[in-house]
């Protein structure tokens, strides 16, 4: 229910924007030669990513997420409806022998990390007596209000009406701030309004992810700090990364070379192209345990094929007139290697490290789940098993920050380093 | 020792790999002196390329001896220089690098190689781009680059495969000039391979028109239009009363090769 109202806001805001943004803003934008194609449904050359969908895509995500967990960045009126917090109260009518009695059940609904105890009450008149209760927020919690009655359930007490409204075991009445169930052995069982937010221990807000980043940064987690959890990711897959390559890419070239060696590497080269790393991970824990050596040879091995690959297209993408050319201008084998066939494969080799780093950090992480003393995938794992969700979306979120910075990096490496790729 | 190149009954066979084969070339004799110029006409499969790239060394004949300057040949060397027809320039290389490659190959002095480069670079007309990457340069500036890389070798044979195939006509013309040119004031042997009958017409002091299946050479002329043509406006040449007498000779004859590969193609359907 609360996904489809998400949903529907998300939705709302996106039809919303566009339509302020394209038939408003829009309108005052300069005309440049691309906006005065009359064919843009089809054109993908014309088509460019909005910036002001971008900026409102993410800022509608971070509002989605403020609002569903009441968070402070946002103003009151934005927020979806709150849990309940405070004192309410029912009165339970138990009926005994023929009779009737009233008392009132006092309820404390407190945030959960609050530790509340349940208010003194006055007992009052009558053999049913006043109980008190505290109960967590989205929380419910089962009101033993014979506990205190001089006549109980053993001796035939019944509770038959909850704020005056008729009830038999197994019903539920609606009272103010929550609902009154009564259980199936005749016990009220209290359940306070949950409003629509997302409990703090499934989705913490923004602010509280920022304040648990800062408390990181200065405290560190599991005896190391972040940057240090951070590094050893780094440092393996770099680490595994280089050491993939630097076999990798001479495998790919004397696959591309000789046939001696395309036809001895090649089954086994296609054969583990499509093995996934991650299936590697328990075969590598078992041989090499869970140190770094397991997990950079993991890595190693996510590259190797990649990097190979990319290796051997890149010398099979040579046309064949640039290596004719250099042999009748008189170049020699080993000639053609250094200013034909490695200068020619570079932009290849460059998106087949592109792609190597990509999976290797996502192989890292997994890794990292699997057993590790740290790193990054060790942190959200070991916060899951301690429901500790803000450092969990923290680890996500500087995850997926690392993924597209190495990303961003090899980009520039590439337009700075092979600047003739595609120009061919 | 004789000087030129000597193509002497050369066959060329390719095995099929279902069984059948194909008799690309079949005695092929030719002697080429130093300093002629020979353009290559001839329809789609009559084995002109791969004439070409036998006496570049890039593939070997089945049967056949070929000898330039006394010696045979046998793979590619730096005596015989290849101009393409697109694509054979190095991307990564700017377009001095690209013409001093063969020069650096052999491991020419810095000094001494700035200078060929220089020279050759204005003589092709791109003394402003130098520096520039070669995938900057458009298609006619990029085969002046081809044709200056294969001069800074100074090789004794230069063979051309459709060269200026990939140009626009305009292009083209001032591109023909300048192969005149370049072998008027270099002398080198040049082997030019075009589909283009003017071209073959104008370039041409020996023109061979090949005929197909298997691969055989069919005429051979000789013509006075790439003396005429050194120097001159190429439209002036192309008014020679001769020049379309011999176009349409040899445009018929090329037809009439044409027609009959279709023809035999039909009767096989």
């Amino acid at each position: 229910m609360t996904g489809i109202f998400i949903l529907a806001i998300y939705i709302g805001i996106f039809v919303g924007a566009f339509f302020i943004v394209t038939k408003v803003i829009a309108k005052a934008t300069v005309k440049d030669y691309t906006s005065l194609k009359t064919v843009t449904f089809g054109d993908e050359s014309a088509v460019r990513p909005n910036r002001w969908a971008g900026i409102i895509s993410i800022l509608t995500l971070f509002f989605i997420w403020g609002m569903f967990t009441g968070s402070a960045l946002l103003p009151k009126f934005l927020h979806a409806p709150a849990p309940y917090a405070g004192t309410t109260e029912f009165t339970y009518t138990v009926e005994a022998n023929g009779e009737r009695d009233d008392a009132t059940v006092t309820v404390i609904v407190h945030p959960r990390e609050e530790e509340t105890d349940p208010l003194e009450v006055e007992p009052g008149d009558g053999f049913a007596k006043n109980d008190s209760i505290a109960i967590a927020q989205w929380r419910s919690g089962l009101v033993r209000v014979d506990k205190n009655d001089e006549i109980s359930k053993k001796d035939g007490a019944e509770v038959v009406a909850i704020n005056g409204k008729p009830i038999e075991r197994g019903q539920k009445v609606k009272i103010d701030n929550g609902t009154v169930t009564l259980s199936d052995k005749g016990t009220p069982n209290f359940a306070p309004y949950k409003g629509w937010q997302m409990e703090p221990l499934y989705l913490p807000a923004p602010e509280v992810v920022w304040k648990r980043t800062l408390k990181v940064l200065s405290e560190g987690f599991r005896n190391f700090t972040l940057w240090e959890h951070l590094g050893y990711s780094l440092f393996r897959v770099i680490a595994g990364f280089l050491l993939g390559a630097l076999v990798g890419i001479p495998l790919g070239y004397a696959m591309g070379l000789s046939n001696w060696f395309r036809g001895w590497f090649d089954p086994i080269v296609e054969f583990m192209r499509p093995v996934p790393p991650l299936a590697l991970i328990p075969l590598v824990i078992i041989w090499f345990g869970i140190g770094e050596v397991g997990k950079i040879i993991l890595l190693f091995l996510a590259a190797l094929w990649i990097m190979a690959i990319a290796a051997r297209s890149g010398v099979s993408g040579v046309n064949i007139s640039k290596v004719h050319a250099a042999y009748s201008l008189g170049a020699s084998k080993w000639q053609i290697m250094r200013y034909v066939i490695i200068p020619n494969s570079l932009p290849e080799i460059f998106t087949g490290a592109r792609v190597a780093m990509g999976v290797c950090w996502g192989t890292v992480v997994a890794a990292e789940l699997v057993a590790a003393e740290q790193g990054a995938g060790m942190m959200i794992m070991v916060a899951s098993r301690f429901q500790n969700t803000d450092i969990v979306i923290l680890g996500i979120i500087l995850i997926g920050v690392i993924g597209f910075g190495i990303d961003m990096l090899m980009r520039m490496a590439e337009r700075y380093l092979v600047p003739w790729k595609g120009k061919g | 020792m004789m000087t030129g190149l000597s193509i002497q009954d050369l066959s060329m066979r390719f095995e099929l790999p279902n069984g059948g084969a194909v008799q690309a070339l079949e005695g092929v004799s030719l002697d080429l002196k130093a300093g002629e110029l020979m353009s290559v006409l001839g329809p789609s499969g009559c084995g002109k390329t791969t004439l070409l790239n036998i006496v570049a060394g890039f593939l070997a004949q089945t049967s056949g001896k070929l000898v330039l300057n006394g010696h045979e040949i046998h793979g590619p060397d730096a005596e015989r220089g290849m101009v393409f027809q697109k694509g054979a320039l190095f991307e990564w290389m700017s377009v001095r690098e690209n013409v001093g490659f063969g020069p650096s190959m052999k491991g020419m002095p810095s000094a001494e190689k700035r200078e060929t480069v220089d020279h050759l670079l204005d003589v092709v007309g791109l003394q402003d781009f130098k520096e520039k990457a070669v995938y900057e340069l458009s298609g006619g500036m990029q085969q002046r680059v081809a044709l200056a890389r294969c001069l800074a070798n100074d090789p004794d044979v230069i063979l051309m495969d459709e060269p200026l195939g990939a140009l626009d006509a305009l292009t083209r013309e001032k591109m023909q000039s300048l192969v005149l040119k370049l072998w008027k004031e270099t002398g080198k042997t040049i082997i030019l391979i075009t589909h283009s009958v003017e071209e073959a017409l104008l370039l041409g002091e020996r023109l061979i028109v090949m005929a197909p299946r298997p691969g055989r050479i069919h005429k051979e002329y000789r013509l006075p239009f790439a003396e005429l043509g050194v120097g001159a406006d190429l439209r002036e040449v192309k008014k020679h009363p001769d020049f379309g007498v011999k176009r349409d000779e040899i445009l018929a004859m090329i037809w009439d090769m044409e027609e009959e590969i279709m023809g035999r193609t039909e009767d096989a359907a």
